[in-house]
């Protein structure tokens, strides 16, 4: 990454970070309704991994917390936030939600409510890359308490199997809701677990996002030359609770402390001032755009939006007029 | 046209559709080197390669899972679970992902995979390896689920159903591969949705699907023969969507209903449709509708409480008989 690049990654944490902000507010006014999962914390895990790899041309697909992973593909964040209000201009016309936003022309191919569902899809999808030719991967980012469905062993097999091109990356803040991961998971350190199926693993500070850059350089250069799959596991840890129901009460204030201080948005422009790429003028005007964009035009955007009409309750449910239904005779 | 047996004519589905479209590919336990445990797909690895022909782990889940992610980049896998048993590993990436997926992203994304198993009751197979699950596939919105009861269908069935944009579960029956039946010579591409009248009559209407269609044509012969009551026997290959309007038509015409499922009854194809003509034509009917059903119990080893367990022509002459009073 170069100084520009670095200051446009700047940008796009603070952008996510202000987005889920946001989120929360409208959350608590009831504009957004079901479950909310926030990112807030992990921005340094899908900025650094999605500038190594290429976004809008590789396949993604992740879990619920998926507002910034689609974003950072390349989806308009007034089509995610007016989805988040269910309007008929939201990303999946108000039919998904905040866990299934959905951008497949940017190739964010979902977020997906099943924890460890996205794992064999994401290996289907390299499975078709690969017949098909193409030089894209697939990237699938779910977290750590993930890994201890069938799914995960199922998938990383099939993958190894097959060679397929599928970058696995494991966000692991340590709790799958409020189960810290040494209550739930026999072996801690998540990319030893995948030496049973012969895979090329790493793991990286998750809160440096020009770290998980180099690391993730690694993985993508590895995935897209025809290695086969690789298991990327970024250390971190997300500031809020599990979704908006979460009480939070359930992890050490110290642990929160320490995490806070480790801030990838904070440790990112403290480097980039230190640098003198960026002053803390520069820094204040940025937030301050951030914030106006997201107020007016996102925001607005998605409170002026039309709710989804009835007469279409029933539409997307099945393919529209499909010839093959009706069958055919060849004569 | 040519008469062939059911694993041939499935086998011929395969062979021209991977030969018509490089994305066509299958997968399935033993479907490869070994050609599928009912021959399904015998000749095809050699033919088409283990890129298109591939045996997979036995990982139901994981591998229905990789087959609906590939099918959203314009693949067209068709699955071959080996039994219907093992399909209940592989609910949740059927259900929950290859199902919802269109109604889920706003119709961005579709997940055109048709899984194919055996099911139903053979012989002597135990609890475990004798489930019928039609009834669990057809209630899931989203996913087309058609179950063949001749090599026809069973060729045409799985034609449309890889051409079909969506997800397709086409429930086969282990004791029906080596039946034989007249497939047509030239391609042949069977409606995912409707029914067929194979047999005409004004007084009863029988309704089957898959090898129930054959117990209900054997028992239409015996009514016809012995005890002067012409039956209608209709084919309902497609469970999910129900073909509403075929169902009312001929209960319209008959003012009589026997539903013949192979499966338990309870929130199966025999409720279902008993809510149908409830729903489409009540003021029609002369009678009750009735259902012939298995016992609801685990199916038992027992040869002969195995048996006594399953339907047959005889136990829908017999429901037939009673509602006409004669029983
Ligand atoms: C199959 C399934 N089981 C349980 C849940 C409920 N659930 C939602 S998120 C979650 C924790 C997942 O934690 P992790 O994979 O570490 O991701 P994180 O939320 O920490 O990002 C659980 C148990 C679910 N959605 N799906
Ligand atoms: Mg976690």
């Amino acid at each position: 990454m170069n100084a520009a690049d670095k200051k446009r990654v700047l940008r796009e944490m603070l952008y996510a970070r202000r987005f889920e902000e946001r989120c929360y507010e409208a959350y608590v006014e009831r504009k957004i309704g079901g479950f909310l999962h926030l990112y807030p914390g992990q921005e340094a895990c899908v900025h650094g991994v999605m500038e190594a790899a290429r976004p809008g041309h590789d396949y993604v697909i992740t879990g619920y917390r998926d507002h910034v992973h689609a974003i950072k593909c390349g989806a308009d964040p007034k089509e995610v936030m007016a989805e988040l209000y269910g309007k008929e201009t939201g990303s999946s016309k108000g039919r998904g939600g905040s866990m299934h936003i959905f951008d497949v022309k940017h190739h964010f191919m979902g977020g997906y409510a099943l924890v460890g569902g996205p794992f064999p899809l994401a290996a289907g999808m390299a499975k078709a890359i690969k017949m098909k030719g193409g030089d894209e991967i697939a990237i699938c980012f779910l977290g750590d308490a993930a890994n201890n469905q069938g799914t995960f062993h199922e998938s990383l097999n099939m993958a190894a199997l097959w060679k397929l091109p599928v970058l696995y990356v494991c966000e692991n803040n340590l709790y799958g809701i409020g189960t810290r991961i040494d209550r739930s998971t026999a072996v801690i350190e998540q990319h030893k677990r995948v030496s049973g199926y012969n895979i090329a693993a790493a793991h990286e500070d998750g809160q440096d996002v020009e770290k998980v850059y180099a690391a993730a350089k690694i993985a993508v250069d590895h995935v897209r030359s025809g290695k086969g799959p690789y298991f990327l596991e970024l250390m971190t840890y997300r500031y809020r609770g599990h979704s908006m129901s979460d009480s939070n009460a359930y992890r050490a204030k110290d642990e929160e402390r320490m995490w806070s201080k480790r801030d990838p948005i904070i440790m990112l422009r403290d480097r980039l001032i230190s640098a003198g790429a960026i002053s803390m003028e520069e820094y204040e005007r940025m937030d301050k755009e951030v914030l106006d964009d997201i107020e007016l035009n996102v925001i607005k955007f998605s409170e002026e939006s039309p709710e989804p009409s009835l007469s279409e309750l029933t539409k997307y449910v099945l393919a529209e007029n499909d010839p093959w239904v009706r069958g055919k005779k060849v004569s | 046209m040519a008469e062939i047996m059911f694993w041939e004519a499935v086998r011929r589905a395969h062979d021209e559709e991977m030969a018509n479209d490089p994305l066509v590919i299958c997968m399935g336990e033993d479907i490869g080197v070994v050609g599928g445990t009912y021959k399904a797909t015998q000749g095809l690895y050699d033919k088409y390669g283990p890129e298109r022909v591939m045996d997979t782990p036995i990982s139901e889940n994981g591998f229905t899972g990789l087959a609906i992610g590939a099918s959203f980049l314009g693949v067209r896998p068709i699955v071959e679970i080996m039994s219907v048993n093992f399909a209940w590993l592989a609910l949740d990436q059927i259900a929950n992902s290859a199902a919802k997926v269109r109604y889920m992203s706003g119709g961005q994304l579709t997940s055109p995979v048709v899984i194919r198993s055996p099911g139903g009751t053979a012989h002597q197979l135990g609890a475990q390896h004798s489930a019928r699950m039609e009834k669990i596939f057809m209630g899931i919105a989203g996913l087309r689920v058609v179950t063949p009861s001749s090599p026809r269908q069973a060729y045409g069935l799985i034609k449309s159903a890889v051409r079909c944009n969506d997800p397709v579960f086409i429930n086969e029956h282990e004791l029906m591969y080596n039946m034989k039946g007249e497939v047509p010579d030239k391609e042949y591409f069977h409606p995912l949705e409707g029914s067929e009248v194979v047999r005409q009559g004004r007084d009863v209407t029988l309704f089957g699907y898959n090898i129930s269609v054959h117990w209900a044509k054997q028992a239409a012969d015996v009514l016809a023969k012995d005890h002067g009551i012409e039956a209608e026997v209709i084919d309902l290959y497609a469970l999910n969507p129900l073909d509403r309007a075929g169902i009312a038509a001929s209960v319209s015409k008959t003012h009589r209903a026997v539903i013949v499922e192979e499966a338990e009854a309870p929130v199966g194809v025999g409720s279902e449709v008993m809510a149908i003509i409830n729903e489409e034509c009540f003021f029609e009917l002369d009678a009750a509708p009735v259902r012939v059903s298995a016992v609801n119990i685990p199916i038992p080893y027992n040869h002969h409480l195995e048996k006594a367990t399953i339907p047959n022509a005889k136990w829908v002459v017999q429901a037939v008989l009673k509602m006409f009073g004669k029983g």
